[in-house]
């Protein structure tokens, strides 16, 4: 399924804005939040403006506009990343902004005679009464005090089949752009002009108030700082090569200073915040803040609804245990015959389990009767010529029969007895008043969700089931999930409790939740998943939305995080260690003049004093560019635990950076004096 | 180069390592005021300081009381010192009759001994009375190292907190340090060094009679004392101008392995008493490894260069042995080197030779392992607390690739953190690169500079780098200067409180994070990865900014030196 904020990939027309924005990012106030990548500009300025002193004095100029032109392509190509990363953010903006209501919409002036007046949906306050029909779109975000009717929400989620909605309960809350199919509805519209939940969205995707995450922050001052560790390196230089006798062209210490400080992270570190966000709504959820994502990366404790998340939905028959003296395909027949005519997932499980372990199909006798589930008799069944099958509580049951507590089979009671203990639910079955056997009615968890678990264990990940269930279901359905934790018999109050008491220990919560009970923890925890179908609050309250209401996105979430940090590392890193040959690429360059016994340190044997430098300069802009589609996609991720990530990763971009640039550097100088470029 | 000379580095820096393991374990306990078994002596002088004091040894600090207090002693003890320094024409126990010291030459030596530096711009046995060595340089040398490991047991505390807000006491710290680890270890190796034939005594000098009949006055005075603490403080000023190679500092070849050993044997304990006192000794275990296997590689690479002798001597065929230049006959390159890199190692200072007279690749070495900033093991608690600030950024890089916020011994590094080491770094590599790039241009400076080309950039280099690395060793070389004694005094003083603040600031913010339980998502930090790690950023972000400036000064020096074209 492809919503309508995923669509666009990146691509032609994509690309072609992107490079325009990098020129309009040139701009240096645009650029001041990015330390590294504007002082790379301040020195582009100065290298362009001594080429034209240079030009101007007819001195020879070629390596000077080699130079300038290079560290313009740095700044140019940094620029160009944040553009590519945003540019899938625009483009989805784009389609959401067609989802906006221009038509006006139906206000209610009079609720007793329920005349509308029809406004322009900005004009709505909160607390307005809108009618919404057929084939209206919502005009606002809002809470349905009347009616039920179908809404197409493929606006917002790219789901075309349409839901339900409708006053009272957890599916009260509507969102506005989107389109009432049938029937009608009555709204109290709930957000102001411009902060809708279709305008947070659109300011979302396209990153408008993206602000920095608290580890952006430190990697931005680590930045900052070696920048002025280098600046001073280089600066001082002035002095100690005056004294040596060595004239140091500033075209070469601006080439010096733009290759030592961190450019390439530097460069690469919105994007990769933005491909992190972007990434994310990839699989259809929206976070309100690159800091929830980062938050998600260094989640310690999951909290996970066990129905939905770790179970299917419904409970489904497992086994069917025959009373005494009754043939095992009797029984099964029977509870068969019992629930041919139940809807229920439990029903249908049923019938499914007899087609698979017994390969037993019935179909419906011709006038037959179904008999519903009522909450006072407790059974449904069917009734046909040839007989009458009732299935229910076993106590209802017992009823039914005519056995008093003690003429149960004792054969019977110890089904029942084990079924219950195991956390799963007994059904008992009848055939033409007779009891015939105990359905087992079982939690049944999903398959891969152990698997799942151990591999945020190895993560250092703790999972937490929370359930409604009595604590012996709730042990029982964790250990066969392999949960670390649960909490049994949960009330919202729990769940908060739980959460402060995690938090208290230091570590990060992150759950997801739908109904306005959850609310307050979704507000407490760290990263907090609404459901879209969730009530207003419960979106409100949470910091991130998962479009498609699938509360097991939380574990593809935290790995979502986690890979955004890992890639923001391995960046640095890499960064950091290009610095070793780049210093063996330049250095012997500058000096070698003025002191020729240095040349013995140009280890990687560079053509000459000029390509040297041009090379490491050319090398540091590339990289960038080479690094894009790193930075968009991001770090592979292995759950294989932080010793052998770390080992893996230091490996790949820490001794890989030190390598990588040796051999880029001297190949770019090969290729420089094979075509007289130096 | 000889298996012998291998063995005696192995061994040297194998007891430093060896006794600062137990030493850290009884130091962890002064660092949480528990009980010792000098308790039944000290205790009751101990509280009887605190009584004068008034200090209420329970009253914990905030990070910026601990700070204050810090400063203020400092301060205090500088003015104290400096006006021993000019007043000592009209003080008691000068048998010399030396006058006072110039206002700048006091300045300059009262900053170096209160910072643990003791760059000496001064001759001991010419312009220092006894009253000044014993009262002044002595007690800056027990107090300057106190208030070093006061700042590294402040830092523990603070990653051992749970959501804390104190930090400890500094005058609790400082009282316990120097009462119960400085003193008696002092008195036990000053005894030793008597023994071994250091003088102690309050005589000015005797006269010798020469066979040639000349006259000679030899200086005398309390030297063993001062010259335990010397080394076991990682101060490193010598009573003599010679330091330890002057006989009476350093008589044979016993009391140079106990000057050797004892110079880093606190600096290691500090980090196994951090270990304790954080709970994790694992993690500092690879520090310690990190730190020993650095300065073995530094005295190695000494070691191998000072046994290459001089090729332009070799043509010439005046020469055929090591390069002699420079070192004691009674030590020999292998003792000299391993002494070059402890000492440069450990912000001591002392030395035991000339480091200008190395080769230009072994001086080169000492220059550069002070250059890293001064942790290997760097000075008494100052190389621990260098060490940590190493670390928290070599987490915060690396530990990202593991998909967390980086956390360190159980707390999280985050901006505030980074800001801080970043601020401490900057000022180091400032005023290091700062300093010896406008004083090789200005002539003020210049003229006080005995060596024209790379020497003599190296030279002034050498002399920024020592301050500002509160290391105190010469490359020689420098005449006294107003200029020098000024810019050097501000010099230590960055190195010192431009380091220990922001440090003590991390602490302030990591003492009411909580204390985070290791998961397997933790990024370890004990194995022989995050050792490799943390040597990889001491090298690459500690180290490579002063490649240019070592370029123009001793590797150039030596490859002229091979080309045979130097100017020497």
């Amino acid at each position: 399924m492809a919503s309508a904020v995923t669509a666009a990939g990146p691509q032609g027309p994509m690309l072609r804005r992107a490079g325009l924005d990098a020129f309009r990012k040139l701009d240096p106030r645009k650029l001041a939040r990015n330390p590294v990548i504007l002082a790379t500009e301040v020195v582009a300025v100065l290298a362009t403006v001594s080429l034209i002193d240079a030009v101007r004095h007819h001195t020879p100029a070629l390596f000077a506009l080699q130079i300038a032109i290079w560290l313009w392509a740095t700044v140019l190509f940094a620029n160009f990343a944040e553009s590519v990363a945003e540019g899938r953010g625009k483009a989805a903006a784009d389609s959401l902004r067609a989802a906006r209501v221009t038509t006006k919409a139906k206000l209610i002036v009079d609720p007793s005679t329920g005349l509308t007046v029809p406004t322009p949906a900005h004009e709505l306050l909160p607390g307005a009464l809108v009618l919404v029909e057929a084939g209206d779109v919502i005009p606002a975000d809002g809470e349905i005090i009347e009616g039920i009717a179908s809404v197409n929400e493929s606006a917002i989620t790219g789901e075309s089949a349409p839901v339900i909605r409708e006053s009272g309960g957890d599916r009260s809350a509507v969102t506005g752009g989107t389109t009432v199919v049938s029937d009608w509805l009555k709204i109290r519209v709930t957000s102001g002009p411009g902060t809708s939940f279709l305008d947070r969205m659109i300011a979302m995707v396209e990153g408008a108030n993206r602000r920095k995450t608290p580890n952006e922050i430190a990697l931005a001052v680590l930045l900052a700082g070696l920048t002025l560790v280098f600046m001073i390196a280089v600066a001082t230089l002035l002095g100690l090569g005056k004294y040596s006798g060595v004239s140091l062209d500033p075209m070469v210490l601006g080439a010096l200073f733009i290759c030592l400080i961190p450019t390439t992270i530097g460069g690469l570190l919105s994007a990769v915040g933005i491909a992190g966000m972007d990434r994310l709504l990839k699989v259809n959820v929206l976070a309100t803040s690159g800091r929830a994502v980062e938050a998600a990366g260094d989640c310690d404790t999951l909290l996970l609804d066990k129905t939905g998340t770790i179970t299917f939905g419904n409970r489904m028959a497992t086994e069917v245990i025959a009373a005494p003296g009754v043939p095992g395909d009797r029984a099964l027949r029977a509870a068969v015959m019992a629930s041919l005519a139940d809807e229920t997932a439990e029903g249908r499980s049923i019938l499914e389990l007899a087609r698979e372990t017994h390969g037993l199909v019935e179909t419906t006798p011709k006038n037959a009767t179904s008999i519903p589930f009522s909450a006072t008799t407790r059974l449904s069944g069917l009734d046909a010529a040839n007989g009458s099958w009732r299935k229910g509580a076993v106590e209802a049951v017992y009823r039914l029969a005519g056995l008093t507590a003690q003429e149960v089979p004792s054969e019977v009671l110890a089904a029942v007895e084990r079924i219950s203990r195991s956390g799963g639910t007994p059904l008992a079955c009848t055939e033409n008043g007779k009891l015939m056997g105990v359905i087992h009615l079982k939690d049944v968890v999903k398959p891969g969700v152990k698997e799942r678990f151990a591999d945020l264990r190895r993560m250092g990940l703790r999972t937490v089931m929370i359930t409604g269930d009595n604590p012996i279901t709730a042990a029982t359905i964790a250990s066969e999930a392999g949960v670390d934790d649960f909490l049994a018999e949960a009330t919202p109050e729990d769940k908060l409790k739980l959460i402060r008491e995690e938090q208290q220990k230091g570590r990060l919560v992150a759950m997801c939740g739908d109904g306005s009970n959850d609310a307050p923890a979704l507000a407490q925890a760290d990263v907090g998943v609404a459901m879209q179908t969730g009530t207003q609050a419960a979106r409100e309250a949470g910091n991130m939305v998962d479009l498609d209401s699938d509360p097991t996105k939380l574990i593809e979430i935290v790995e979502v995080g986690k890979q955004m940090l890992i890639t923001r590392g391995a960046l640095t890193t890499f960064s950091i260690a290009n610095d070793v040959a780049k210093y063996f690429a330049i250095i012997p360059a500058m000096f070698v003049v003025a002191l020729p016994s240095l040349a013995a340190i140009n280890v990687m044997r560079l053509g000459s004093p000029h390509s040297a430098i041009l090379s490491a300069v050319i090398f540091n802009a590339l990289i960038i560019v080479a690094l894009i589609p790193l930075a968009l996609r991001g770090v592979r991720y292995q759950a294989i635990g932080a010793a052998r990530l770390l080992s893996r990763n230091l490996l790949i971009y820490g001794l890989g950076g030190v390598v990588a640039p040796f051999i880029g550097i001297k190949l770019i100088d090969i290729l420089l004096n094979a075509v007289h470029l130096a | 180069m000889n298996m012998q000379g291998w063995a005696e580095i192995a061994l040297t820096i194998g007891l430093a390592v060896g006794l600062g393991w137990p030493l850290g374990i009884y130091m962890s306990r002064i660092w949480q005021g528990q009980s010792t078994w000098l308790d039944p002596v000290l205790r009751p002088v101990e509280g009887a300081f605190y009584r004068l004091a008034g200090v209420d040894r329970n009253q914990g600090q905030g990070w910026l009381a601990y700070t204050f207090s810090f400063l203020a002693f400092s301060a205090v003890a500088f003015l104290f010192l400096y006006a021993i320094l000019r007043l000592q024409g009209h003080l008691p126990l000068n048998p010399g009759g030396f006058a006072g010291m110039s206002p700048d030459l006091a300045f300059n030596t009262a900053i170096s001994f209160v910072t643990n530096t003791d760059w000496q711009f001064y001759s001991g046995e010419s312009a220092a009375s006894n009253m000044t060595q014993m009262a002044g340089l002595t007690v800056q040398n027990f107090a300057s190292a106190a208030a070093g490991i006061a700042v590294a047991a402040a830092l523990a505390r603070a990653f051992a907190a749970n959501r804390g807000s104190t930090i400890g006491n500094f005058w609790t710290d400082i009282t316990r340090i120097a009462l119960y680890i400085l003193a008696p270890l002092s008195i036990v190796i000053a005894l030793a060094l008597c023994a071994l034939g250091v003088p102690q005594t309050l005589l000015g000098h005797v006269d010798a009679h020469t066979l040639e009949g000349a006259k000679q006055s030899i200086a005398l005075g309390p030297i063993a004392s001062q010259e335990a603490i010397k080394q076991l403080g990682t101060n490193g000023g010598g009573f003599f101008n010679a330091n330890s190679a002057h006989p009476f500092e350093n008589p044979g070849a016993f009391s140079n392995l106990i000057e050797e050993v004892i110079m880093n044997m606190l600096g290691f304990a500090c980090v196994v008493a951090f270990g304790r006192v954080v709970g994790l000794r694992k993690e500092a275990r690879a520090l310690v490894i990190v730190m020993a296997v650095m300065v073995s590689g530094a005295a190695a690479a000494i070691y191998a260069a000072e046994t290459q002798p001089t090729p332009a001597l070799v043509a010439a065929h005046v020469q055929t042995t090591p390069n002699m230049e420079g070192k004691e006959v009674r030590f020999g390159a292998p003792s000299t080197a391993v002494f070059a890199a402890m000492t440069t190692g450990a912000s001591d200072g002392a030395v035991n030779g000339m480091h200008e007279s190395f080769t230009p690749l072994g001086g080169g070495m000492a220059m550069f392992m002070i250059q890293l900033a001064e942790m290997l093991p760097g000075g008494v608690g100052s190389g621990l607390y260098g060490m940590i600030v190493m670390a928290i950024v070599a987490v915060f890089v690396a530990g990202l690739m593991v998909g967390r916020t980086p956390e360190y011994l159980g707390k999280k590094i985050e901006a505030r953190e980074i800001q801080l080491s970043m601020l401490a770094f900057l000022i180091l590599t400032t005023s290091i690169l700062g300093f010896a790039s406008v004083a090789v241009i200005l002539p003020t400076a210049l003229k006080t500079v005995s060596t024209t080309g790379p020497h003599g950039l190296s030279e002034a280099l050498y002399a920024y780098t020592s301050a500002t690395g509160n290391n105190g060793s010469a490359f020689a070389g420098l005449s006294v200067s107003p200029y020098w004694n000024v810019t050097m005094g501000i010099a230590m003083w960055l190195g010192r409180f431009g380091y220990a603040v922001p440090v003590l600031a991390i602490a302030g913010g990591l003492v009411t994070k909580p204390k985070l339980e290791p998961t397997a998502g933790t990024l370890p930090t004990h194995g022989a990865l995050f050792v490799g790690l943390l040597i990889g950023v001491i090298l690459i972000l500690g180290g490579l900014q002063y490649f240019p400036a070592q370029a123009l000064g001793p590797i150039v020096e030596h490859f002229q030196m091979l080309a045979a074209t130097s100017a020497h």
